[in-house]
């Protein structure tokens, strides 16, 4: 389908909700509703995007929709799945007409880095079959912006603010991907609203996969990282071309995790000088603003700069 | 009398409600072990590998996640039953308020057991006590027959349209589900009849009337956001499906009857009748407690019990019109609700009693904790004790510690 | 955007919690102080407003040109940050 076609379909998330102007969760998600083809189930784990769809009496979702607790977004998707197939087995059940269902999992960094890692694995061992989505807007946003596993080196939040004597957060984001493509799943890639194309048939492809798939969409969000709300897509963008968040795809096959580096990823590998520097994409969030006032601190974005590097080297031994 | 021939099987508490499973072939079973539930899950894996039921067996990665799929294969309209005990129930506290909440029919099998700390495996009430404000109906059995029978009444239960809500069958931990009995089983056809087919109440939803489950042909949201301007009138629904289920329990049981011989309600007396003084209690104990009635009728004490079946809803009706007219109540408690004057099951008989006409000298009998064995010798203690404090005509201590090394 | 009838009581909310009525009935274009103006002589029709909208308040009219439901707009400003030919601004709302 072209981007015609996909203008052309009906919203699946209703406008309406409670979302920050800008917020970069509902842009991903209107991107992700985008690739469903099949009957489909959603579920989300708490967060900004279940509170804020969800605020009784009304409802965001055009589709069925499940919300449970904060920490077992996986587990709502295994019982789905198990339901669905055991009314198959017996041919009979609610859901038994369908030939396939579709199961999207919504969990933001917090239900899935820290709280949900453990119903995470667990889903991921038993091989169920869905699509977990992680919206990584890099902290626990919905309860004011505290540090989650996944925020970054250095960045400044409620529960890591940058004071006189700790700059912000001290401990590195957690490697989620490298943990998930350790789970030896189908499917596992990173996305980015600011590539939408990309994003929809990546999200396709985990669909189409058969077992769980995993698709990271780094969610830049303009009220917790401090940029303007008309910033959200290059925000994804620079977090790309700076290769803090590289886009890439990973099939487990034959027994080996197979990397390929998406088209903006890709360019960059092949043309190293086209790599930004962190510092572009550090100095235009808010986050970040202790690394600039009082006094530059060199040293931090000099460290940020060699990690970034050193990952983006290591991901490169693997894909390329 | 019996309609249906019933196969006579030696089945221990846990075999009992895997076997009712085997009969009842849910949609989804989703459990984590944890002594003394083993046995469920591993009788019902064997099922499972042997192709003798269709049901999907998640073997989840905790407890949590167990009652969490059951929510939503049950959300995703199939029947789901899961399994545990003490700290394993502790673990899940958090989802049983939001299946009951959901209105999702779960049922639920507890093996009681104490939780820690410190560590013990054995039987007592503390763990189903602790989630006693969840909005589950809460049923407990005297022996493997009544576990074997009630799980099959569950479904009925928990999915009739008035109710809607989740059922916890609780059998002691060891002393009924590890031991041995004869069970009295119905066949497989009279079994599946008698659960039927799940059928969904329709709701208004979003998009117009469809039915209370998840769908893609019509979409429905569930476990939305309430602000303080709706919660408190979902929870009022809650407790007016609780009101609902206490006839609808007797009625189940009834049917139940009618099929197996076995009848079951509310309550179960015994002796109580022309009684001067009695025990209440839950579980395995009240049928010790039966043959301590007899041999103090043969000594012609006017002994009798009532054993209550239903401690959620709380059967207050019928714990006044079959107690009223004892003179001295024992309530026997195998939980303690710490800092508070008694135990749970005290208090809730206390406070039914509390605007009735007659009212009866209730008295407080903690007694088994972790396992402890509560023998005949120790349960004539306790009815003696109530003898005297009906001499006397009043209470001399409301709380006491049956089998207690002090 | 306040509801100014009464709210229904226990006995009339649909059972479990079910929202009943759809967030497209709450209007949010009263949230911001922007609001995007489509210049459709200069648009390119790449469809791409529609897809960084948060709110999908851009549609994709007959003529491939972007048609903003303004009562759901809370002037973000990303179309007219991502528009390629800069055929999107933002206002100030009347």
């Amino acid at each position: 389908m072209n981007l015609k076609e996909f203008a052309a379909q009906p919203e699946l998330l209703a406008s309406g909700h409670r979302l920050c102007a800008g917020c970069g969760e509902t842009t991903t998600v209107r991107l992700v509703l985008k690739a469903v083809s099949r009957p489909t189930i959603v579920t989300t784990a708490t967060g900004c995007l279940e509170v804020s769809t969800t605020v009784f009496p009304y409802t965001s979702w055009d589709l069925p929709w499940i919300h449970t607790a904060f920490e077992n977004v996986a587990a709502n998707a295994s019982g789905i799945e198990a339901a669905f197939r055991a009314m198959r087995r017996k041919g009979r059940g609610p859901l038994a007409k369908y030939d396939h269902l579709d199961i999207i999992a919504f969990a933001g960094d917090g239900g899935t880095y820290d709280i949900g890692l453990q119903a995470l694995s667990g889903a991921l061992e038993r091989g169920h079959d869905f699509v977990y989505v992680l919206l990584d807007n890099e902290a626990y946003m919905n309860t004011g912006i505290q540090r989650s596993g996944g925020t970054p080196y250095a960045a400044a939040t409620t529960t890591s603010p940058a004071g006189k004597v700790i700059p912000g957060k001290r401990e590195w984001k957690k490697p989620i991907d490298e943990i998930i493509i350790a789970h030896e799943i189908p499917y596992v890639a990173t996305v980015s609203s600011a590539y939408p194309l990309d994003l929809i048939g990546k999200v396709r492809n985990g669909l189409e996969a058969e077992g769980p798939a995993f698709v990271h969409a780094l969610v830049p969000c303009p009220r917790g990282w401090r940029f303007p709300s008309d910033q959200t897509l290059v925000m994804g963008r620079l977090a790309i071309q700076t290769c803090i968040f590289p886009l890439w795809e990973c099939r487990f096959e034959m027994g080996r995790p197979k990397y390929s580096l998406s088209a903006p990823s890709l360019s960059i590998a092949r043309n190293p000088k086209m790599k930004k520097p962190v510092e572009e994409y550090l100095k235009s969030q808010g986050r970040f603003s202790h690394l600039f006032r009082p006094q530059q601190r060199d040293d931090i974005i000099k460290e940020i700069q060699e990690g970034v590097d050193v990952r983006w080297e290591r991901l490169l031994e693997k894909a390329l | 009398m019996v309609l249906v021939v019933q196969k006579l099987m030696g089945l221990n508490g846990d075999e009992a409600v895997a076997y009712a499973l085997k009969q009842i072939n849910p949609d989804v079973v989703s459990a984590y072990p944890i002594t003394p539930q083993t046995i469920i899950v591993e009788r019902f894996s064997e099922y499972v590998a042997n192709g003798e039921v269709e049901t999907e067996f998640i073997a989840v990665e905790s407890e949590h996640s167990a009652l969490t799929a059951c929510i939503t294969a049950e959300a995703a309209g199939g029947r789901a039953f899961t399994c545990t005990a003490a700290n394993g129930l502790a673990f899940m506290w958090e989802m049983t308020y939001i299946a009951a909440s959901l209105r999702l029919p779960v049922v639920m099998a507890v093996a009681n057991r104490a939780l820690s700390a410190p560590l013990n495996i054995h039987g007592d009430h503390s763990d189903s006590m602790g989630t006693r404000d969840s909005g589950w109906i809460q049923l407990y059995c005297e022996n493997s027959q009544e576990a074997y029978d009630t799980v099959i009444q569950a479904w009925r239960i928990g999915e009739h349209p008035e109710v809607q809500l989740p059922v916890m069958v609780c059998l002691d931990g060891f002393i009924l589900s590890h031991t041995l009995e004869n069970v009295m089983t119905l066949p497989d056809e009279v079994v599946k009849d008698f659960v039927g087919e799940r059928v969904f109440s329709k709701v208004r939803g979003h998009i117009g009337e469809v039915e209370y489950r998840l769908d893609p042909e019509h979409p429905l949201t569930m476990g939305s956001m309430d602000l303080y301007d709706f919660y408190f009138e979902h929870k009022r629904q809650q407790a007016d499906a609780m009101e609902k289920a206490l006839p609808v329990i007797g009625e189940v049981g009834e049917e139940y009857g009618r099929i197996s011989g076995r009848t079951y309600g509310l309550v179960d007396p015994y002796r109580l009748e022309d009684a001067e003084i009695a025990v209440v209690g839950l579980g395995s104990t009240m049928g010790t407690a039966k043959a301590v009635v007899d041999q103090l009728r043969s000594e012609g004490m006017k002994a009798g019990l009532l054993r209550i079946r239903a401690f959620r809803p709380f059967p207050t009706e019928a714990v006044i019109g079959t107690l009223s007219h004892v003179k001295s109540v024992g309530v026997l408690d195998r939980a303690m609700s710490f800092g508070a004057l008694g135990g749970p099951l005290f208090n809730e008989v206390r406070n039914t009693f509390y605007d009735a006409s007659r009212r009866p000298l209730i008295s407080d009998y903690a007694y088994g904790l972790g396992g402890r064995d509560m023998s005949m010798d120790l349960l004539g203690k306790v009815f003696r004790s109530l003898e005297e404090n009906r001499e006397a005509g009043k209470v001399s201590e409301p709380v006491r510690y049956i089998g207690l090394r002090e | 955007m306040s509801e100014q009838k009464k709210e229904p009581g226990w006995r009339e909310l649909p059972l479990g919690g079910i929202p009943y009525k759809s967030s497209r009935e709450y209007k949010t274009g009263d949230w911001g102080v922007l609001k995007p103006k489509v210049n459709k002589e200069k648009c390119t029709q790449c469809t791409l407003c529609h897809f960084c909208c948060p709110e999908g308040a851009i549609k994709i009219g007959q003529d491939g040109k972007p048609e903003v439901d303004y009562e759901c707009c809370k002037g973000c400003g990303i179309c007219a940050a991502e528009c390629p030919v800069k055929c999107i601004m933002m206002e100030r709302r009347s």
